[in-house]
This record gives structure tokens, sequence and C-alpha cells, in this order.
């Protein structure tokens, strides 16, 4: 199969898929529960997600994997099978790809600060090597190390994927705009600043998640396209801030208003479009269709 | 003696632990909030007067450049940490009754959710504004927080949630602790609440910033 970067290199524009956590819950993940170890318990409605934004037309799919490190599955005393759901995560992302689509293995920040000496960074290192070679080792093509705020944190996670697996190692980071109108992570990280590292630390495609909508993400494009003009860019966009109403959380931005919003974010610069929290395979199928249409 | 109250405040402010720390640069190779607060309390400085001329303007600063996003998590968590090392100096004080907190408040990330930056944020900038903190943790049941106020009586409870998966579990858990202890005050953050939801789920208080919350009780306690 060939690499996700060659595909972009011929000028093509990718769909990713579209929420996992928000989508476990509507199929009755509990608060508190696991989300991977319905890998083991649940593969099935695993499957479902996966196959379900493949039928919606994306051309990747991530793994239910994203709180599959040591330090979150500790949390749920699961800190022993961390090989085992994170290989059995990719391999259902895998049967629902199929050898056409490619398989992102998601890895999520650990939780632990590097600054207040919760964790070294050599204890943040073999836990992304180890959730990475799982990835891997159940078919994944590539690793999203994703939702980061924490640079250090983020360059570690690169070094580790790449280091230690044959994957292309995609990493994105989660940005709100700040009172000046700038973009900043929680920990004070610029889009700018972001590229200068992850791609130095081997990162071959960039971007942004999560965040409040679509429309910041065009911003994120171009401050990223401003200090780069080469390296690729995935944007996994939440629908919107959620809302709360009678008990449930939902999110304003349809799959028409994601899809309304494409062209701009390609045309800043964007080569890979999916969605974060909130997203459905609604929205993914209207985002294909304009993909599709270019 | 007002000096050394003044520099204490800067070393909160800039997140100076002590002297061999080399965070921030422009202050390397100076004292730091451990050798200030020492030497105030050695030279006879009143451990109040430390508290609420020293450590307080300190926070209250960093606490509104960091609303102002003109500072970010890493610069507070420094802070908190500088304040919290002269806090060790001064707990002898708070036990003797020389020195007075202005009021209890209790913390934890609610049923469910294992995220705890937001919350040790507030945590830590409470404290360095005068409170005695009591952290129950993260995924803290109804059961945890009522059990802490009926044994800490008048104190504000703070309740963080990060994930939309948890912050419906708010609700629950706000109305078992005003059933509970009726006229408890509860204040909600985190990422995804905000003011509506807040009144939607009868909490008293939503902050966007751990500085809000410090506002919030200044008035309650006031």
């Amino acid at each position: 199969m060939s690499k996700l970067i060659q595909e972009i290199q011929k000028g093509r524009v990718l769909v990713s898929d579209g929420a996992w956590g928000t989508f476990l819950q509507k199929k009755g993940l509990l608060p508190g529960e696991c989300p991977e170890q319905w890998n083991i318990i649940r593969p099935n409605d695993v499957f479902d997600i996966a196959q379900s934004y493949i039928e919606a037309g994306s051309d990747m799919i991530e793994t239910n994997s994203f709180g599959g490190n040591y330090f979150k599955l500790k949390g749920y005393g699961l800190q022993a099978q961390v090989f085992e759901l994170n290989k059995a995560a990719a391999e259902i992302s895998r049967k629902a790809a199929g050898s056409e689509r490619f398989v992102l293995g998601s890895v999520g920040p650990t939780g632990k600060l590097l600054m207040m000496e919760e964790v070294t960074e050599l204890e943040l290192y073999d836990a992304f090597k180890e959730q990475s070679m799982a990835l891997e080792a159940g078919g994944a093509d590539a690793i999203v190390i994703e939702t980061m705020t924490d640079l250090e944190e983020a360059r570690i996670a690169v070094k580790a994927a790449s280091e230690n697996t044959g994957c292309e190692v995609i990493c994105t980071m989660t940005f709100d705009k700040i009172l000046s109108g700038e973009y900043r992570t929680m920990m004070g990280i610029s889009p700018a600043e972001m590229t200068e590292t992850l791609v130095e630390a081997g990162a071959a495609i960039i971007g942004a998640n999560c965040g409040n909508g679509i429309a910041d993400m065009i911003g994120i494009v171009k401050e990223i396209r401003k200090v780069n003009a080469e390296v690729p860019i995935l944007i996994h966009a939440n629908a919107g801030m959620p809302q709360y109403c009678d008990g449930e959380t939902t999110f304003p931005e349809t799959p028409s208003d994601m899809a309304g919003r494409v062209k701009e974010i390609i045309d800043a610069g964007a080569n890979i479009i999916g969605g974060c929290c909130g997203t459905t395979p609604d929205h993914i199928f209207k985002v294909h269709q304009v993909v599709k249409s270019f | 003696m007002n000096d050394l109250l003044t520099k204490l405040s800067e070393c909160i402010e800039f997140g100076k632990i002590n002297l061999a720390s080399p965070y921030p640069p422009q202050m390397k190779g100076q004292d730091g909030a451990d050798e200030i607060t020492r030497l105030a309390l050695e030279t006879g400085v009143n451990p109040q007067d430390i508290l609420s001329k020293g450590l307080m303007p300190g926070m209250e600063r960093v606490g509104i450049k960091f609303r102002e996003n003109k500072v970010f998590v890493p610069q507070v968590l420094m802070s908190a940490k500088a304040m919290s090392t002269a806090m060790l100096h001064l707990k002898p004080h708070f036990l003797s009754g020389a020195a007075k907190q202005k009021g209890t408040f209790i913390i934890g990330t609610v049923l469910g959710d294992l995220h705890d930056i937001g919350k040790n944020l507030v945590g830590m900038m409470v404290e360095g504004n005068g409170y005695k903190v009591i952290d129950l943790g993260t995924d803290v049941s109804s059961e945890k927080f009522i059990a802490a106020v009926k044994e800490n009586p008048d104190a504000v409870i703070g309740l963080s949630a990060l994930l939309t998966t948890t912050m419906v579990n708010m609700e629950k858990i706000t109305k078992d602790i005003k059933d509970a202890v009726p006229g408890t005050l509860v204040t909600i953050g985190g990422a995804p609440v905000n003011n509506d939801f807040c009144h939607k789920i009868g909490a008293d208080n939503y902050s966007a910033d751990p500085q809000g919350v410090v506002e919030y009780l200044n008035v309650k306690f006031a």
C-alpha cells in the first residue's frame, strides 16, 4: 500500500474520519468506563463505528485507542493490557478499512505533566513506544498523535513512534483562540512553534484537532502555512462547542455547516480533513462529497 | 520588611521557587519563595502578613495574567509550585491560629472523569489566595463530596469536568449535595461547561478561569 504522503504529493485532498468518543457514548459507553476496553469486550460495536466512517467515504480510519497509553489505562487498572488493547484497536479498524484505506493508530496525551515532575521523559517515551508498536502490530499504517497541548510531550511521542515503528507519524495539537485573536494551546504553544519542533522531531504530517469548530481551523492552517509551505496538514475539527440540553450534550455544527467550510480550508492549505468531537458519519459524507468535487 | 513581602509576591508571580531553581531565567541566582518566606518568619514578620501581603498579591497577579491570556498553564504551575513551597513554612502558623485562612474550598473532578490538570490549577490558585483547600482528587462521587462538606460546614464546593461525556454528571452531583446539605454553594468549571449549563443544572456559579473562582469565593466569604 502506498503511503499517505505519496497520495498527498499526487495533489489529492484526503478525507479522514469523524468522532469516536461521542459515537461510543451513543452506543452505550458509560461515564467512567474505559473506551479502549471495548476493543476486547464489545469489538462489534467498535467495528460498526469504523465501518460507518468507511461507508461515508473516509479515506482513512482511526483506531479506538486514544487513551490507550500506560498512564491512562492505569486509571482503570488495565495497564497490563496496553499491548493487547491497542493491537485489538488496530485490528478492528484494519478489518473495516480493508487494504484500500489507511488505518491511523490514535495516540492521545498521558495527562501527566513533565514540568511538574509527574513523569520523566523516559517514562513518556516508553509509554508512547509501547502503544505505537502495539498499533503497528495490529495493522496501523500511520500513528496519529493527537489533542496534544504540551510541545515537549508531543515531541517525545513523535520521536517514540518514528524511532520504533515503520508507520508514518502524524501529530496534531489542540488550539484555542486567545483574546488577542491568536491561537495557542493550553500550554501556550503557537501553531508556528508546533510546526518547527514537530517537523524536526520526525512528524510526516502535522495539524490540529478538537478545538472550537471548523472556522477556527482555517486560521490555524494559515498560521502553519506561513512558516511551512510544504508539510502536509491534517485537520480533525469539532462540530463546534458542545451545548447542553435535557441531560444530553449536542454539538451545533451540522454536516452542511462543516462541508460549507471545506473549500476554504483546502484553499488555506489543508491536505487531510476529518472530524473530532460531535462529528458523525453524515459530517464525513458531506465533507467527502465536497472533496470529491475538486 | 515590606521589601521582603514585595519580593515574595514577585517570586509567586513569576514562579521563582528557590535559590537553586533556574526558572524564571531573569531571576536566576536570586532567593526564591522558599528562602524569602523563611527569612521573613525569622525576622519576625507576622505570618498573616506573609500570606495576605506576600503570597496573595502575587497569586492574584498571575491569575489575572492567566485570564488575560498573557501567561499560560506552565507559568501558573510554576507560580503554584513557588506558593506551595512558601506554604510549607506557614502551615504551623495556620495550625496554631497565628494566621487564618479565609474559608474552606472543597474541590474534585466529577465521577467518571480522571482529568486533573484544570482541577489542580484551580485548587492551587485558591490556596494561594488564602483559602484552605480540600482536594478530593478525580472520579469523585456525590457521597464523597457530601461527606467532605459535612466535615467542613460552610465550605464551598468546586466541581471540575473536562469531557462532554462527564459534564452531565455535574447535574446529579450538584443535586445530591444540595439535597444532603441544603445551602451548600457549588461552583463549576472545565472546558465544556459554561454559564448556561451552570444555570440549567442548578449550580451557583461558573468560572471560566481560576481567578474567577477566587473572586467568587472572596465575595461569598467576605
